[in-house]
């Protein structure tokens, strides 16, 4: 038998009712793990923009970004002063074997849009292939880890935006190379394919059009006057841009779905609420059932403080293993997480900082839901209590 | 008990009041007493004769409106709150009706709980409570929680919990008031151990006439005053 102590005393009063304190747990490790989840996907979506992306700008359609651009555009902007190089990038979309088998897939200029995305690491026998290749596709390293692809495999990608010339949704790809990337989580699920392969085999109507124009500045330039040069060289077409800056151009586009922030902050703010008030009425009902024994602990010369501190201690230390637990049960979950849907978010991490926070706020919403049962057992009449 | 100089402890003009929205109550009014050390001291009345309120204050659980409790030379009124708690922990050890066991500790750590307020080792405060459940007759039920053991055992284990800090001073609230007669004897025959053999000094509220007949001496309230002393 374990001696008594003050931390098997703490431990003894919270197991008085484990089918109680079992639910509280579980409620509270649940908002943690969601806790974990939200802050992950929020990190995702407002990620900064990487060192090369400075010099990095995107030329996408004014109105929507559905719009696609006239692929003319590509040759004119690349003229443009300040431009010190550009490619076309299209969303190809489609998915490989299965629907839920999806991975972010971009028709590219190859040697511009390795020129430009300086993040990238790509062998040059690799980029040489993917330029001599027009079925050539080339995917990140860990893409071709996950399918077990190697050089020389063809790979069938099943369309679901854009059918061939002949009506047909398979595209045949051959894999000519791998690459690295540091730039963002989104670099492990890229698939790259051809523009110009593209453009060739696609139906006609979906012709001599691409998704957006990624240039880098030429030194000596400011991003923001090549940008205005841009869009007012465009300005009254039937096709008017919109330039920014890589960053700003991913804030947009997670925007769309609205302020991933505020609807984090506000799900979380509801969620711990809630825990708030239920886990704190348990705290009260359970102090209520101990009144007479607080009150022999007082009787026995424990103080109004040390009693106080039990009560308080009790309620901490419940927060903090329910925190603790979803904490770590995120952490658990990373990797399956990732590969279910970490290529639609661009990689989900769950990172210490976020986890610190997290064990602060269960110690502070223990102190929260002790704090009126503390109170109440700090004031506790010994002589009021044993009358009861 | 007249004589204060030998006396463990001294109330002298005990007044006591509570106030009930604007109604004052006056719950004990000129209480003066001696108990001797080794003293064992029965109190009766009837109900809301304002014993349990004279137990409190001699424990130590209450101040007094007015008047002066001394134990051993030290003034109980004009302690703090902390200090007064302080003291309990060391001179004094409670036993009440319905014996306020903690029901998530076993017997011996039920036991052992008022030696966490002291500077003692894990080992030494097992060993101690080991030492006065074996007092007590329940080595045997240790390990058990309190909802185990029967309304006597439980008793005994409050016993234990109450001498393990070796108190000069026990103040029961009716020790037998919810057992059995055979169990309440049990229990009785258990104070008197603890007066005759160990020195205890025991101060005990009870209606019963058969507990009240073991105590050395028999003080009678009514209405808040002391209106009758025996001496056995």
């Amino acid at each position: 038998m374990i001696p008594l102590s003050l931390g098997r005393l703490t431990a003894a009063n919270l197991f008085r009712h484990p089918t109680r304190t079992l639910l509280s747990f579980t409620s509270l490790a649940i908002a943690f793990l969601l806790f974990m989840l939200l802050n992950a996907i929020t990190t995702a979506f407002s990620s900064g923009p990487s060192e090369g992306a400075v010099n990095r700008l995107v030329v996408d359609a004014k109105y929507s970004m559905t719009d696609n651009l006239p692929i003319t555009y590509l040759q004119q902007i690349h003229a443009l002063d300040g431009v010190a190089s550009a490619a076309s990038v299209s969303w190809f979309g489609g998915y490989y074997r299965d629907p839920k088998e999806t991975f972010t897939t971009f028709s590219v200029n190859p040697r511009e849009y390795f020129e430009i995305l300086t993040d990238y690491d790509i062998a040059p026998e690799a980029l040489a292939r993917f330029e001599a290749t027009r079925t050539g596709a080339v995917v990140s390293t860990a893409l071709a880890e996950k399918y077990g692809w190697r050089v020389g495999d063809r790979v069938t990608l099943r369309g679901n935006i854009w059918p061939l010339a002949d009506g047909s949704w398979d595209w045949e790809f051959e894999i000519v190379g791998t690459f690295t990337g540091n730039a963002s989580q989104l670099s492990d699920t890229l698939f790259l394919l051809r523009q110009d392969y593209f453009d060739d085999a696609v139906i006609s109507w979906a012709k001599n059009q691409v998704g957006f124009i990624l240039l880098s500045v030429a030194k000596g330039h400011k991003p923001e006057d090549v940008a205005s040069t841009i869009d007012a060289l465009y300005e009254n077409s039937s096709d008017p841009t919109r330039t920014a800056s890589e960053d700003q151009y991913a804030r947009q586009f997670v925007s769309q779905l609205g302020d991933i922030g505020l609807m984090s902050t506000a799900i979380l703010s509801a969620v711990f609420f809630t825990i708030l008030l239920l886990t704190g009425n348990t705290a009260s009902q359970t102090f209520r059932e101990r009144v007479p024994e607080l009150a022999a602990m007082k009787t026995l010369g424990f103080t109004d403080a040390s009693v106080a501190a039990l009560v308080l201690g009790e309620a901490v230390v419940l927060c903090l293993a329910g925190g603790a637990c979803g904490i770590t049960i995120a952490f658990v979950m990373e990797p399956a997480l990732n590969d279910s849907i970490g290529a639609v978010l661009g990689g989900l991490e769950m990172n210490m900082a976020s986890a610190l926070i997290g064990l602060a706020l269960a110690a502070g919403i223990g102190v929260l839901i002790g704090v009126q049962p503390a109170w109440s057992a700090k004031r506790l009449s010994i002589t009021d209590a044993l009358r009861e | 008990m007249s004589d204060s100089t030998t006396a463990l402890m001294s109330c002298r003009n005990i007044e006591k009041t509570y106030v009930k929205g604007r109604e004052k109550v006056n719950v004990l009014s000129g209480i003066n007493l001696d108990v001797a050390e080794g003293e064992f001291l029965a109190l009766m009345g009837p109900s809301g004769s304002g014993k349990t309120t004279l137990l409190n204050l001699m424990g130590g659980l209450d101040h007094p409106t007015s008047g002066e409790i001394l134990m051993n030379g030290r003034a109980l009124q004009d302690l703090s709150s902390n200090e007064l708690a302080r003291w309990r922990s060391e001179n004094v050890g409670f036993i009440f009706q319905f014996y306020n066991l903690l029901p998530v500790l076993s017997a011996r750590n039920n036991v052992a709980l008022p030696l966490l307020l002291t500077n003692l080792s894990a080992s030494q405060r097992k060993k101690k409570a080991m030492t006065a459940l074996k007092i007590v007759g329940l080595e045997a039920r240790a390990k058990h929680k309190p909802r185990e053991l029967s309304g006597g055992q439980q008793q005994r284990v409050a016993i234990a919990r109450a001498i393990v800090s070796d108190p000069k001073l026990i103040v029961c609230d009716e020790p037998t008031g919810d057992l059995d007669r055979a169990t309440a004897d049990e229990i009785l025959d258990l104070l008197q151990a603890l007066n005759r053999d160990f020195g205890k000094t025991i101060i005990m509220v009870t209606h019963d006439p058969k507990a009240a007949e073991r105590a050395g001496r028999l003080l009678h309230l009514d209405k808040g005053q002391l209106v009758g002393e025996l001496v056995s």
